[in-house]
């Protein structure tokens, strides 16, 4: 390239403070856009995704692989003994074992009578690992390796465990950001399983750090609501199916307005050690149509 | 040019880093913020122009994975690189405590804004526990990576000889 053209180039530049507004403009009009509007960055997405993924994906397999393998050195003493202590449970065990199958017979006609059974086991879903988390400390979001390519979509339920983890709130082709029900702007309907009374499952920043989640607007006239109940997906949220379960009550307060109560959940999901999650093939949308 | 393969580089590293590997290494929860030590440092050591791009692509990366709304880290990350940017007259290269300090301060903005503007409009008024918890441990631990990364910014970039410095004479 000769210094002529270099010099002409050189002249076009423009001054930094035009600059800044250009792109303060530009991030402005975006905010207002994605915020207004339905749009996402489809293109966008798609060129992040085959820039970035691929390298995410090899070094979250790397980085597992190796904390999988510190960790089998380092256990290796615990499990000798733990394996003669375990030994000793399982004299225990048997003995509590022929109590619970007794139980077993009752729960399943209980479940019957409810008719929750495969609910949703009928849906069909997909695994996918976790290979990134939010970058920031503030939400607790991460992307998984499956995306369009894969059959999937937005909205669509991911869960793990039996639990709730969150649901698909971003695309691309080779990935998906999950927004996780902890997550300070998360909001879910639930239900508590055994007297069907409504609740507002809401994340927070605050709560996680002692593994529970809030919930508030629990309407429980008849005092029916108690410690360890089950809460489950409602069926009138418009994005989640209902009845995944989503954790167990921890905690109920009555609110000061002597109408409502609200509370704690403990998840169903160990949100600190997730790695692999299922994603249920079918959105609430197509479901009820 | 070269330059501008090494900047591409340094912000895929660091935003693949970021989100994986320290994710792993988090300590309660807390993982440090390169993209930020990677925005500040390219505002100082270049300039203002610089700085302004480098943050919005930094901010841009994080709004495709991790935003809500497309443009506002972006908007963030663009203001710190712009900021860092008008510091470019005090830098010099073999002095680390002014990028310490930037770095410090850069993060702390991103950190507080951060706050105001995702949860103190939404409600959450208990700010001395969102510093204790959040804010501190994420600046104490960016600083802490900010020891061993900036020296790496710098050397690749002084490798290409194409840090300019800040003294008078050349200005």
């Amino acid at each position: 390239m000769s210094p002529v053209v270099k010099r002409k180039r050189k002249k076009i530049s423009i001054p930094s403070r035009y600059l800044l507004l250009l792109l303060t403009c530009l991030c402005v009009v975006l905010m207002a856009v994605t915020f207004f509007t339905d749009y996402s960055a489809d293109t966008v997405n798609r060129i992040a995704g085959y820039i970035i993924v691929p390298f995410q994906n090899g070094v979250s397999r790397v980085g597992s692989w190796i904390s999988v393998r510190v960790d089998e050195l380092g256990e290796l003493r615990e499990v000798l003994q733990e394996n003669q202590e375990l030994k000793q449970q399982i004299a225990d065990l048997t003995v509590e074992n022929t109590q619970l199958q007794q139980d077993k017979y009752e729960l399943n006609n209980l479940r019957e009578l409810y008719q929750l059974d495969g609910q949703y086991s009928g849906y069909d879903k997909i695994g996918a690992r976790i290979i990134a988390r939010d970058s920031g400390n503030w939400f607790h979001s991460f992307t998984i390796n499956k995306g369009t390519d894969d059959g999937l979509a937005t909205d669509m339920n991911v869960i793990a465990g039996g639990g709730l983890v969150g649901r698909i709130v971003d695309i691309g082709p080779n990935w998906a950001k999950v927004n996780a029900i902890i997550n300070d702007d998360s909001n879910v309907s639930g239900m508590v399983l055994a007297s069907s009374d409504i609740l507002m499952v809401t994340g927070s920043l605050e709560l996680m750090e002692n593994g529970v989640i809030g919930f508030e607007q629990l309407i429980d006239s008849k005092e029916q609501v108690e410690i360890g109940d089950k809460v489950v997906t409602s069926n009138i949220s418009d994005k989640y199916l209902p009845s995944i379960l989503i954790g167990y009550i921890n905690e109920i307060n009555q609110d000061s307005n002597n109408i409502t109560k609200s509370g704690t959940i403990t998840p169903a999901v160990d949100f600190e050690h997730l790695e692999e999650v299922l994603v249920i093939l079918k959105t609430k949308q197509q479901v009820t149509d | 040019m070269r330059r501008n393969i090494i900047l591409f580089f340094v912000i895929l590293v660091s935003f693949v880093l970021q989100t994986t590997f320290f994710q792993v290494l988090s300590f309660g929860g807390i993982s440090p913020n390169l993209l930020i030590i990677v925005t500040a440092s390219y505002g100082f050591m270049f300039d203002k122009k610089y700085g302004m791009v480098v943050g919005f692509i930094c901010g841009f990366l994080m709004d495709i994975f991790y935003g809500g709304v497309l443009g506002f880290y972006a908007l963030v990350y663009l203001y710190i690189g712009a900021a860092n940017g008008a510091f470019h007259q005090m830098f010099y290269q073999d002095d680390i405590k002014l990028p310490i300090a930037l770095i410090t301060a850069s993060d702390f903005v991103y950190s507080f804004v951060c706050y105001v503007l995702l949860f103190l409009l939404r409600g959450r008024f208990d700010i001395g526990y969102y510093f204790r918890s959040t804010i501190v441990p994420e600046i104490v631990y960016t600083v802490f990576v900010t020891v061993f990364l900036y020296p790496c910014i710098l050397m690749l970039n002084r490798s290409v000889g194409d840090v300019e410095r800040g003294d008078p004479k050349n200005v």
